[in-house]
């Protein structure tokens, strides 16, 4: 096998090489150029978020309590992840499913509340034609919503797919991607909450 | 008849027979050779039964070498679309003076300097990097792919459907006539209301994803993949900048998907980001495009330096002068081209502090180049050079690359550009320094791969051609337009007046011609290698006795790139082997285990396309039932969990066989 004399330091291996998989690192990567994305979002909300063009200006139109709702149902569903989460590393199928199940129901209000208030607004004629400010709020929490969204479909996905095929380790590694999306979205929100919202009502 | 054409609005949204351009010839008659030209090429791969063959070994290939020449094919088509609109401009502008219009119209003008942009940069320029690193970095890691074989795939396809976008804006409709970065309010719906921006936005959207999954790609290929032994400061150089080039990518791609949703939002929903009413910005739109296009360039250059640097330490014989330098000013590069966007415009007014800071950081990037240069020199240095094509390259760009260089460093400094901007001058500048840095790179680097990935040597007398050709089309057709924009003449124009100048249009025509002259000889030079190519055989897989892995292997490599995986020792691996006595392992082959093939990847880029087409045309249904096709064949894609194979021990020793009865016939010759 080897024809190498013992002098000559070995140049190859002669078992196959596995390298580490890549797809959490990759995942990891694809979620910090998310992050760029919304990273110029919140820039453009800052550059624009004052300018009013005569409109309506935040501390008039944001409903802090329907907010705060809204943000205890995501942050709720984060943790309910979580439990789901642990329970796959217990390898109970039912009991994830059961913790996936509640998360996306708790994704699926946070997102009518929000289709209820973009409503709302529009209805007031506080649309995002109306100024920049708007523009660049409608863009920023719509843009959050529609990655909520894609989460839920994704969410679904993976649920038919771990009753089909259990949690073998594929399941395992694409819920473990998702697990980091969702908190990712968590952390996005943290910040559309406290520099839209919050620092958008003070006069 | 109003339900009909409620229904005809519906399918077709605003395209009809007048987005034709019937009544332009130029454009009827370049349809007619395109259309020609297409029809033969299809009768071809109909009568020679390539279909199936093309579909199975290439179109549904997640072979990271396959897809790297795929890359480089795409470039190099796009290059002859990108380098026709520039032989029109120069012409129109030699004929356009006082009573003369020249051939070309304004609005026809204005399409074919944006699309030239447009196409060269994302159509040429980063299809040969993106298909060199992908071709390359695995074979020099020790890797049997990339870490992601069907997402390298899905990338590819959608880099080539965008591409399809651009193309397809020359005969429906019209491309955009806003220049390559298409600012508003100019690219905004009160200004642009036609079809042109939407053209750019969306071909770039769709590029743009395929671009940052590659990145995401090569990042983690080359985090994770290296071969044992292999620590980050024992990578060949060519791998540190093409790692370095795709966090760049990473890091600055979103940018531009970001800015260029916001673009659309204005012109589809009638937001007010960046339009001159109700509080929107312009000049955020110019800060956030540049954001993202200062490190573009970089993701450009970097890999060019990159293969110099292969390339000088293979042709003279010995190590890379300072490896270590050159690394660190790699990463000192990736760093610096962040915080240097501003200077693409000074004359936005931001104030003196803000202008000297940009201008300051500007220069201080020539530092690390200079580095890297006299590290090339100083590898030269005592080196026993061989001066075949990919070193004659070498030296065209070190020469040109200062040029350009120091010219940059003079629009670094904030009172010059005020004079400068928006000058031939600043068109010469970043001229000198993308086809005397990227397209120089990218020929050395194509002419110095090319046995490896073909298993024969390019002919070099055509080669040597194109070279002569290339380097003194290029001095003749941009030192006039340095003179040019000194004397103030701006860019972007179709007429001039003054006929004093017209001499010096003369001559940067004379010198497209050369160009012109030097991209046929790098035809002709494909042709003949290929009749050739029983005499330019490469049978060693070592044709320029060169120093890293992917010379370690056979040429073109095997399926599995490397039977047992390599153990590292120390830099210039393969030369280390060579010194060492590495004898080839004969038998004892094991099974490989390799990624299947799958035709997901393009049919999900082609929906994106279709997608992106009724976007364009206000299709709305064709937009929203390819969007819902485009989901749905995501998801039924994840659904496949049946996605690797083993290739056994027999087969990969068959093959290990075969290319030891070529060594040994080498050898024997």
């Amino acid at each position: 096998m080897f024809d190498q004399t013992e002098t000559s330091p070995r140049f190859y291996l002669t078992r196959e090489y596995h390298p580490e998989n890549g797809t959490l690192f990759g995942f990891w990567l694809y979620l910090m150029s998310d992050c760029l994305v919304f990273a110029c979002l919140f820039a453009v909300y800052a550059v624009l978020g004052r300018n009013y063009a005569g409109g309506p200006s935040g501390s008039q139109i944001f409903e802090l309590p329907l907010v705060a709702v809204n943000t205890s149902l995501l942050l709720l569903s984060s943790i309910t992840y979580g439990f789901a989460m642990l329970e796959m590393q217990r390898n109970r199928l039912p009991a994830t499913l059961a913790w996936l199940a509640v998360t996306g129901t708790l994704g699926a209000g946070f997102i009518g509340i929000e289709l209820h208030e973009f409503a709302h607004l529009i209805q007031d004629g506080a649309g995002p034609q109306r100024s920049a400010f708007l523009s660049s709020f409608f863009t920023l929490v719509g843009t959050h919503g529609l990655h909520v969204s894609c989460g839920l479909v994704w969410l679904a996905t993976l649920m038919v797919q771990s009753a089909k095929r259990g949690l073998s380790p594929e399941n395992r590694r694409r819920l473990l991607c998702l697990s980091m999306f969702w908190h990712f979205l968590d952390v996005v929100w943290i910040g559309v909450f406290s520099f839209v919202y919050l620092m958008g009502v003070l006069p | 008849m109003p339900r009909q054409f409620e229904l005809t609005r519906l399918l077709l949204g605003r395209l009809s027979w007048d987005a034709i351009p019937l009544h332009e010839p130029i454009l009827v008659w370049t349809f007619v050779v395109v259309a020609t030209g297409g029809a033969a090429v299809l009768a071809a791969i109909t009568h020679y039964r390539g279909w199936g063959v093309l579909w199975r070994d290439w179109i549904t290939s997640i072979d990271h070498k396959k897809i790297g020449i795929m890359y480089i094919v795409l470039g190099l088509v796009m290059l002859l679309r990108g380098f026709a609109d520039a032989l029109l401009m120069r012409a129109q502008q030699v004929f356009s003076f006082g009573h003369s219009l020249g051939f070309l119209p304004a609005h026809h003008y204005d399409q074919i300097f944006t699309a030239h942009g447009v196409i060269m940069i994302f159509f040429v320029a980063m299809p040969l990097v993106t298909g060199l690193m992908n071709f390359v970095v695995p074979l020099q890691i020790g890797a049997r792919d990339v870490a992601f074989p069907f997402l390298n795939n899905f990338s590819f396809w959608m880099t080539t459907f965008g591409s399809g976008l651009v193309m397809m804006s020359l005969f429906v409709g019209e491309f955009a006539r806003t220049g390559w970065l298409a600012y508003p309010p100019l690219s905004g719906i009160a200004f642009s209301p036609d079809v042109g921006v939407d053209y750019y936005i969306w071909s770039l959207q769709i590029a743009g994803v395929g671009t940052l999954l590659s990145g995401i790609n090569l990042i983690a290929t080359i985090v994770k993949m290296r071969a044992p032994g292999m620590t980050l400061m024992k990578m060949p150089v060519f791998t540190w900048t093409a790692l370095c080039t795709n966090i760049l990518i990473v890091a600055a791609f979103p940018v531009l998907t970001a800015v260029l949703a916001l673009l659309s939002l204005d012109r589809y929903s009638g937001t007010h980001f960046f339009t001159n009413e109700l509080g929107g910005n312009a000049m955020m739109y110019i800060n956030l495009i540049w954001i993202w296009g200062h490190p573009e360039v970089y993701i450009l250059i970097l890999p060019a330096f990159g293969v110099f640097s292969e390339v000088v330490s293979t042709f003279c014989g010995k190590r890379l002068f300072g490896y270590a330098s050159m690394v660190y000013a790699t990463v000192v590069i990736t760093i610096l081209s962040y915080l240097v966007w501003l200077h693409h415009f000074f004359t936005m007014g931001s104030g003196a502090s803000v202008n000297s800071f940009f201008g300051i950081t500007t220069m201080i990037i020539s530092i690390p180049t200079g580095a890297k240069m006299f590290n090339w020199l100083f590898t030269m240095y005592r080196g026993r050079i061989r001066f075949e094509l990919p070193m004659m390259w070498t030296i065209g760009f070190m020469i040109t690359f200062v040029i350009g260089g120091m010219t940059g460093v003079l629009l670094a400094v904030p009172p010059a550009d005020f004079a400068l901007h928006n000058s031939l001058f600043l068109v010469a500048h970043f001229h000198n320094v993308i086809i005397g840095g990227v397209l120089f790179g990218m020929l050395a680097g194509i002419t110095y791969w090319f046995p490896k990935a073909f298993g024969y040597r390019l002919e070099p007398f055509w080669g040597k051609c194109s070279f002569w050709f290339w380097v003194s089309g290029f001095y003749f057709a941009f030192m006039p337009l340095y003179v040019l924009g000194l004397m103030g003449v701006t860019r972007r124009l179709s007429h001039f007046e003054d006929p004093s100048l017209r001499i010096w249009f003369g001559i940067a025509a004379f010198g497209a011609a050369l160009i012109f002259l030097g991209i046929l000889s790098f035809m002709v030079q494909l042709v003949v290698s290929f009749v050739r190519r029983d005499s330019l055989r490469d049978t060693t897989g070592d044709p320029w006795d060169g120093r890293t892995l992917e010379w370690s292997t056979s040429s073109p490599p095997p399926v599995y790139n490397f039977a047992f995986t390599p153990l590292v020792h120390d830099n210039d691996t393969w030369a280390d082997m060579k010194m060492n006595g590495y004898v080839r392992p004969q038998h004892g082959f094991i099974p490989v285990h390799m990624p299947r093939n799958t035709g997901a990847g393009f049919v999900i880029a082609a929906l994106s396309a279709v997608c992106a087409f009724g976007l364009i045309w206000h299709m709305w249904l064709v937009a929203a039932v390819a969007c819902a096709a485009m989901l749905i064949s995501v998801i039924v894609h994840t659904f496949d969990y049946d996605r690797d194979f083993h290739i056994p021990a027999e087969e990969v020793g068959r093959v290990e066989a075969m290319r030891t009865q070529l060594l040994a016939a080498a050898a024997h010759v």
